[in-house]
């Protein structure tokens, strides 16, 4: 079990070699001439006017919102459907109506507009 | 240390390099200085090939997509074929000039690049290539992938926000929006496997396939990869990179390899997604039994899984090829409206299924319970679907005026506008 871990461990360590390797080739081989032109912001040849770093739509949020939850529902998912061989009836009826109590939540959303992209 | 060439030989028909490493290794190092020396191994095997295959992948994506455009496609570099084409344009982008733009977030910027690799790399850890032949056979395998591969949204998020550009940032909150909606039925569809094979390890879902799982949940099969085209940003979903709206969308202020890294990584986690989906849908590296051979099996194991791979990933391509960009609104409408309670109600029915067959029945028998409960779920899908359109038809067809038939029957506007 500790063993497999190991694996992940190590290969987490090295696996910065090889992103790191090709981009110091590049610093290495590639010219160093950088100017202020050069470094301008890419717009299509036009200056940039204002803060980039901006608030943004709320609809980012409200999808945000609904990923959670389900994901939170995904968590305890994942081990009930792993064991579920030997889960008796009334467990399994116990996840149905887990997983129906999210679909209503889903509906609720739904019903309310939180699905409309303006 | 005894090293003989002809047993390393035999060693390496069989595929069992590691048992034979084990054994040489055995008389002079500690157990755990040879599990570790193995696991690095491994991990340079996987991660070697990973990183190699994308130079191939990406002339055979040029290739195939010039052919379906009518075109030739590369066919300079390297022969007819243009076989080197790919090598030739990373020695290009080697030579370019690294730039961090003004005002960028000089952390967050240069961070990315690297970050999306690794994320793209780690899910190959689990990835079951032959029979024995897998980095590690994790027990809860699918649950890391969606961990590791969920970690290259923030990525993005952190490449878009970095680059102080609004075209990145743009990109970036689509991309986000993009990834975290099919997250959920990419999760919820792959619960159908889980709970038939009753086991998260990869290993066990291939041992469970006696008949492919596509033929017995296809729905889940197609929500997977519907969703698994979504996540990896490709086609018909790439808004996140949409070149004539965005113009790159969140790479747009990276040169040279840090550009090359971000494209390394989409390709490495389609052909990883690719890999996956052969192994839950399609069985993996099994084929009628003749794997389990003794002398041959593993490496006829690898060449089925490769061969499956593969057609799944020229699929992918294929898909580019044909359809078109689809916009925000209908690529958020097909997810929360249609897939996600979709996939939902077939984890209820596969649920609900699964306990209804009684336990000790033939593997075939409870396969084909499940493909009749999923047929029949999927006709009324699309039931449901027509009678929605036809309703959407009439109320616009009632909404013109009388006078002008011509027009009621043209195509049916699209709803959001």
């Amino acid at each position: 079990m500790l063993l497999d871990w190991q694996f992940i461990g190590i290969f987490l360590a090295i696996s910065w070699i090889f992103p790191l390797l090709p981009v110091a080739a590049n610093w290495v081989l590639g010219p160093r001439k950088p100017n202020p032109l050069k470094q301008q912001t890419y717009e299509c040849g036009v200056e940039t006017v204002g803060d980039t770093w901006i608030q943004f739509k709320m609809q980012y949020y409200v999808y945000a919102l609904i990923f959670v939850v389900f994901d939170v529902e995904a968590i305890f998912l994942f081990p009930i459907a792993a064991a579920y061989g030997q889960l008796t009836l009334f467990a399994a009826f116990e996840v149905v109506l887990f997983v129906l109590i999210l679909a209503v939540g889903l509906g609720y959303a739904w019903s309310k507009g939180a699905l409309e992209w303006t | 240390m005894s090293f003989s060439i002809g047993e390393f030989l035999r060693s390496l028909i069989t595929l069992t390099i590691f048992d034979y490493l084990r054994e040489i290794w055995a008389d002079n190092m500690a157990a755990s200085t040879i599990e570790a020396l193995l696991d690095l191994i491994g991990i340079l095997t996987v991660s070697t090939f990973a990183l190699l295959i994308v130079l191939f992948l990406i002339w055979l994506e040029r290739k195939v997509i010039a052919r379906i455009q009518d075109r030739v496609g590369p066919n300079r570099v390297g022969g007819r074929f243009g076989v080197l084409q790919t090598v030739a344009d990373v020695l290009k982008l080697l030579t370019k000039e690294l730039l961090t733009p003004a005002g960028a977030d000089w952390l967050a910027y240069n961070l990315a690049p690297m970050l999306t690799v690794i994320a793209a790399l780690l899910t190959w850890a689990v990835l079951p290539f032959a029979p024995g032949v897998i980095g590690v056979d994790l027990n809860i395998g699918l649950f890391y992938v969606l961990a590791i591969s969920s970690a290259s949204v923030v990525t993005i998020l952190l490449a878009g926000w970095g680059s102080n550009n609004k075209y990145a940032l743009l990109g970036a909150f689509r991309s986000v929006a993009q990834l975290v909606s099919y997250e959920v039925p990419l999760v919820l569809s792959l619960l159908v496997p889980i709970l038939i094979a009753s086991s998260m390890s990869t290993q066990t879902l291939i041992a469970a396939q006696t008949v492919p799982f596509l033929l017995v949940v296809p729905l889940s099969g197609i929500i997977f990869f519907i969703s698994a085209l979504a996540e990896t940003g490709r086609t018909p979903f790439d808004l996140l990179e949409a070149e004539s709206e965005i113009v790159a969308g969140f790479h747009v202020e990276y040169g040279g390899m840090k550009f090359g890294m971000f494209f390394l990584a989409e390709f490495i986690s389609t052909l990883f997604i690719s890999g996956l989906f052969a192994t839950i849908y399609l069985g993996g590296w099994r084929f009628f039994g003749i794997e389990e051979h003794a002398t041959f099996g593993r490496l006829f194991g690898l060449i089925v899984f490769f061969i499956k791979m593969f057609s799944v990933y020229f699929v992918f391509i294929w898909i580019r090829g044909t359809l078109p960009r689809v916009r925000i609104d209908q690529m958020l409408d097909l997810n929360w409206k249609f897939l996600v309670p979709l996939s939902l109600v077939l984890v209820l029915v596969v649920a609900v299924v699964e306990k209804l067959i009684p336990a000790g029945t033939n593997a075939y028998y409870r396969a084909g319970v499940h493909l009749i409960s999923n047929l029949a779920l999927g006709f009324i899908t699309l039931e449901i679907l027509r009678r929605n359109a036809r309703r959407q038809r009439e109320a616009y067809e009632a909404s013109l005026p009388a006078s002008r038939p011509s027009e009621a029957e043209a195509i049916v506007p699209e709803a959001a506008h």
